[in-house]
């Protein structure tokens, strides 16, 4: 097994302007997605909704400035640290991850020698 | 004493149909994509030798497997921390006995089927799965392969070399997909496979001989996965679509090396053993259920092959094969094409109606729709708008026989109108 990360990334307007019946849709699929996670034979290590882009602080060397890194249409809203045997798994596990306003990228962890 | 010339037409024999055969083999062994490339050309290199003291074997690609795993064998043995280099994850197989000699082993097809699947794995680049698909499957150098695409060789070794990384970093697994999978990632192997074919078949520029066997590549490439997956019928759709095509090859340049269109084509120097054989197969992948894009496309292509004249050709019928491939493949090119059917079957008005309704964007950058519409204008008479058109698909073109081909259409154009020739 290994760990991939999945990075959500979606137009934040979507969440920012509309109602709490869009934060719910979200939910109830985040939900439905940890549990589908298993039957694909993989598993969820960790995994966390993060706060809008206007929230983040951005360090260049000394440099400290309010913003995200890059500045993107669709931003980086969330993540999943998943377990998976292979990439296969992981792309099949990565595809049911909601993202109705972007999508996700699915990015290897390095494996440090212990 | 063996003729040594003998011995190295077997060798480039061998070479030409077993190399995936020996190289898949040794992945198990090698434990990873390059090692397996290593060893492979080391054993045809050791066999040059060998033969001409022992002669030619009785199975040369059984003789090969044998040298390539051992050396791969010798090479972990000689350095431990090998294994853990651009390691390859090769799925358990059950009953797989890694030792057993080829010619008994029963599934060297599934071998060749999990390499050529993960050289076209989606996780790769479109430029990487073929550069891939050319040096694992079938054995060209690198050298090769970056003058068949026009780059710079270490270009063309970069791209190898990162690709191999991603299948190792990323853990991209050696297996043949799994049935829900199938169909995607079959399409991602033929779409290769076809774009080999295209690259070796457009307009002589570069190297000539290349590209010819680049056709040849292609063709049995397409053939070794029917083979393989004989009950895949996009596969046979691909191989019929190549045979159709290809037999249309010497006819469509002329002897100054100008292109000629399929309506001038002297068909009675079309390939008609090709023609046949694209025929039957599109019968057979056409049966049992509905069509893919390849078989659509072949259907289409056989069509075009048995008529005696671009005017005696079934139109309506191609029109309706394009309606339902745009179904398959709801790809703007398809709408184009189609149009340029509707043209024939219909008048060049409603071809142009058809080109007009195609969202233009979808096309930027595409000469083809700019020298369609330049070609019905002109047939319309209406001139001084083909002249245009003719001007922006020379702005797009990137082939110098098409191009020659657009400018003598642009001054046709000019002439018949009476302005002064001038380029796009």
């Amino acid at each position: 097994m290994a760990q991939y990360l999945i990075l959500i990334y979606e137009d934040q307007n979507a969440y920012v302007e509309n109602s709490p019946e869009v934060w719910q849709q979200a939910m109830k699929a985040h939900a439905q997605f940890a549990e589908q996670v298993g039957e694909k034979g993989g598993s969820i290590v960790g995994g966390n909704a993060l706060q809008a882009t206007t929230t983040a602080t951005t360090i260049r060397g000394d440099v400290v400035t309010d913003g995200p890194f890059v500045e993107t249409k669709e931003a980086l809203g969330g993540y999943y640290l998943i377990e998976a045997a292979n990439l296969d798994q992981a792309l099949d596990i990565a595809k049911l991850c909601p993202a109705p306003y972007g999508g996700v990228e699915v990015r290897p962890v390095l494996d440090t020698p212990s | 004493m063996i003729d040594p010339a003998s011995i190295r037409a077997a060798l480039a024999d061998t070479h030409r149909r077993e190399w995936a055969t020996v190289l898949s083999a040794t992945v198990r062994v090698a434990g990873s994509l390059d090692l397996a490339e290593e060893c492979t050309q080391d054993a045809f290199v050791s066999a040059l030798e060998a033969w001409e003291r022992t002669g030619i074997p009785r199975n040369p690609a059984a003789w090969l497997t044998t040298a390539a795993k051992r050396k791969a064998i010798d090479a972990h043995r000689r350095d431990r921390t090998l294994r853990s280099k651009l390691p390859l994850l090769i799925e358990p197989d059950g009953g797989t006995d890694v030792a057993a000699e080829p010619s008994q082993h029963p599934v060297i097809g599934d071998d060749r089927l999990r390499l050529v699947f993960t050289c076209c794995h989606p996780a790769l680049s479109r430029e990487a799965q073929v550069a891939l698909t050319l040096r694992l499957v079938c054995g060209l150098t690198t050298p090769e392969i970056a003058r068949a695409f026009l780059v710079a060789e270490a270009t063309m070794a970069a791209r190898v070399t990162r690709a191999k990384k991603k299948i190792a970093a990323a853990r991209i697994p050696y297996r043949v997909p799994a049935a829900h999978e199938l169909p995607e990632r079959l399409d991602a192997v033929l779409t290769v496979v076809h774009l080999v074919f295209t690259t070796g078949h457009t307009a002589p520029y570069g190297d000539a001989l290349i590209r010819g066997d680049l056709v040849g590549r292609a063709i049995e490439l397409g053939r070794l996965l029917v083979a393989l997956m004989p009950d895949e019928r996009e596969a046979r759709g691909l191989v019929a679509l190549m045979l159709l095509t290809d037999a249309r090859r010497a006819s469509r340049t002329d002897e100054h090396g100008q292109l000629v269109l399929l309506e001038d084509q002297d068909r009675s120097r079309w390939d008609l053993a090709a023609i046949a054989e694209g025929h039957r197969l599109v019968l057979e992948a056409l049966r049992g259920g509905r069509p893919g894009r390849f078989v659509l496309q072949a259907a289409i292509a056989a069509l075009h092959a048995e008529a005696s004249s671009h005017a005696a050709t079934d139109w309506r019928q191609i029109v309706s094969l394009y309606d339902l491939l745009y179904q398959a493949w709801p790809s703007p090119v398809v709408l184009l094409n189609r149009a340029v059917a509707v043209a024939m079957s219909d008048g060049p008005a409603a071809g142009l109606a058809a080109v007009d309704e195609i969202d233009a964007a979808t096309l930027a950058g595409y000469h083809y729709l700019p020298a369609t519409r330049a070609d019905l204008l002109r047939r319309l008479g209406r001139l001084t708008e083909a002249a245009t058109a003719y001007r922006a698909a020379l702005s797009m073109v990137d082939n110098e026989t098409e191009r020659a081909f657009l400018r003598r259409r642009l001054a046709a154009v000019q002439f018949a109108v009476g302005l002064p020739p001038s380029d796009g």
